[in-house]
């Protein structure tokens, strides 16, 4: 950020213009979904990259993979996003040489949190679902605010569709009160494939209505036998 | 050598023209066990003798890994070398973060090297005592380097640093016209047979040595123990190649699917991983 400072005449009253200023950040839309499964874990994102009411490209992965077993889905404004995916693997690499191992969900969601916040005030903007294997194999999504307010859940979305997105998920897999007897499992009933397909009918929905979500989804699937990757296309209008 | 008056100070000169503190640095490096780094066409070799200070301690690491593509064999006061493989693999992640290419081995060297002979020109500090083989990749392929605490850096075929490492050399010397062409295997049975040498009256066992392997398509990996005893078996003749290639895959996790293959061509930290650490070792 530079300081600018502008030569004050005698009689200045203070301006006021409307007008656009420069801002330093962008919105480049887009949505992140993830859902998280008993030893499964699939996270999933649109391929759409906008600027204002342009597209800038039909093909850009919002999902990052930054452990073997935890990938970190964003949408936002794709630079910060992109600034905080280096940051992240420095760490992990980082963390990788002083404990010989790589690190775990639930440590990379703590890590993730500090370093949102950390920026507390010029924060990255970015919307952040993280997803993987916790420590036990089971699946674990964490979702994020852009300065790393976070909540482990069974499943979240986030970005432009979010709140076309969220209403159908609750809908389908949202856990009874943990009042109810006998009490539930807090992730999802769903098999692998039942959570693919609902993400696949959910960014097809979400499309429908939301602009500045289409083109294609890129869907990927976390288990014990590793990590796997599906696209689907989306509407291109 | 003898002490004399002139060796008080790093920053005193001898009237022989010898700085005596910085060579006292260097037989700090002469006392420590040895390391062992020989180079092919496509792969290069590191390997350590581990000698534990006593029966009930675990032996010293002397091998680390700097980033994906560059590793390093110590030899002399290890802490030393610790600190100086932090230095390493920090520049790595930093210019990895600006770059987004690897840190060329030659200018990490030249790097290391610097910081070294601060430590030989500064009355408050003294040279580090570590001596480092470092194994490196970048695209003119395979590289291995001498750092040592002058601040002096050489390229090599072959080379052995610490104690009885002449014993080594001797070996090397022999029979490094034909490493250029060897596969993996043979450069780990050469180098295998230059520890062997420097070992010189015990039994060669993954307990008392340590190898490590960078290459063309290979990430940077230290040899779990059960690789390495495969390896040291094959010396006898008891395992051919296609054995202790068997051996070496089963070691790795099952293969994470839609990854670019399995030889651990790429990922972060995903090959040093797969060797299954040990407790001490990266």
């Amino acid at each position: 950020m530079s300081m600018v400072f502008a030569p004050q005449l005698a009689e200045a009253a203070p301006t006021s213009h409307a007008g656009a200023s420069w801002s330093p950040y962008d919105n480049n839309g887009g949505t992140c979904v993830a859902i998280a499964g008993g030893d499964y874990c699939v996270i999933a994102a649109d391929t759409r990259m906008s600027t204002g009411f342009s597209i800038l490209t039909r093909d850009h992965s919002k999902i990052h993979q930054i452990t073997e077993k935890c990938v970190l889905a964003s949408s936002g404004f794709q630079a910060d996003i992109r600034a905080l995916q280096k940051n992240l693997d420095a760490r992990h690499q980082i963390y990788q040489h002083q404990h010989s191992k790589q690190m775990s969900c639930p440590a990379m969601a703590q890590l993730l949190s500090n370093t949102l916040y950390y920026k507390r005030f010029f924060p990255y903007y970015a919307f952040n679902v993280l997803g993987g294997l916790d420590t036990e194999g089971k699946g674990c999504v964490y979702t994020y605010d852009a300065v790393g307010s976070y909540e482990r859940s069974g499943y979240s979305s986030q970005g432009s569709g979010q709140t076309l997105i969220m209403p159908v998920l609750d809908n389908q897999l949202k856990s009874a009160s943990p009042l109810v007897l006998p009490p539930r499992e807090s992730s999802t009933p769903l098999t692998e494939s039942e959570a693919v397909d609902l993400i696949k009918d959910t960014f097809a929905s979400a499309a429908e209505r939301d602009i500045y979500t289409g083109d294609g989804v890129e869907i990927v699937i976390i288990n014990k036998n590793g990590i796997r990757r599906e696209t689907m296309p989306l509407k291109r209008d | 050598m003898f002490r004399n008056q002139y060796d008080t100070d790093v920053t005193t000169w001898s009237p022989a023209g010898r700085l005596h503190q910085v060579e006292y640095a260097m037989e700090a490096v002469k006392q420590g066990s040895a390391a062992i780094g020989l180079r092919s066409r496509t792969h290069v070799v590191l390997a350590t003798v581990n000698k534990a200070s006593s029966e009930l301690s675990a032996h010293q690491k002397k091998l680390f890994k700097i980033d994906d593509h560059i590793g390093i064999a110590m030899a002399g006061l290890t802490a030393d070398g610790r600190v100086l493989s932090r230095y390493m693999r920090s520049e790595c992640i930093n210019h990895n973060f600006v770059y987004e290419s690897p840190f060329p081995v030659g200018r990490l060297v030249v790097q290391v090297a610097d910081k070294a002979q601060v430590c030989t020109q500064r009355s408050w500090k003294r040279p580090y005592g570590v001596g480092l083989l470092v194994a490196g990749l970048d695209e003119t392929g395979p590289h291995l380097y001498q750092n040592c605490p002058s601040g002096n850096y050489s390229e090599f075929m072959a080379f052995a640093i610490g104690s009885r490492s002449q014993a080594a050399k001797t070996y090397l010397e022999r029979k490094f016209e034909s490493f250029m062409d060897c596969s993996k295997e043979e450069l780990v049975r050469h180098a295998l047979h230059a520890v062997k040498e420097s070992l010189q009256e015990e039994d060669l066992s993954s307990a008392n040595c340590g190898v490590a392997i960078v290459g063309i398509g290979e990430p940077f990996v230290i040899l779990d123990p059960k690789t390495l005893q495969a390896y040291i078996e094959s010396l006898e003749g008891g395992k051919d190649d296609q054995q202790v290639k068997v051996e070496a895959e089963e070691e790795r996790p099952a293969a994470i699917i839609e990854r670019q293959g399995t030889a651990g061509g790429g990922g972060v930290g995903v090959g040093a991983e797969g060797e299954g650490p040990t407790d001490m070792e990266t």
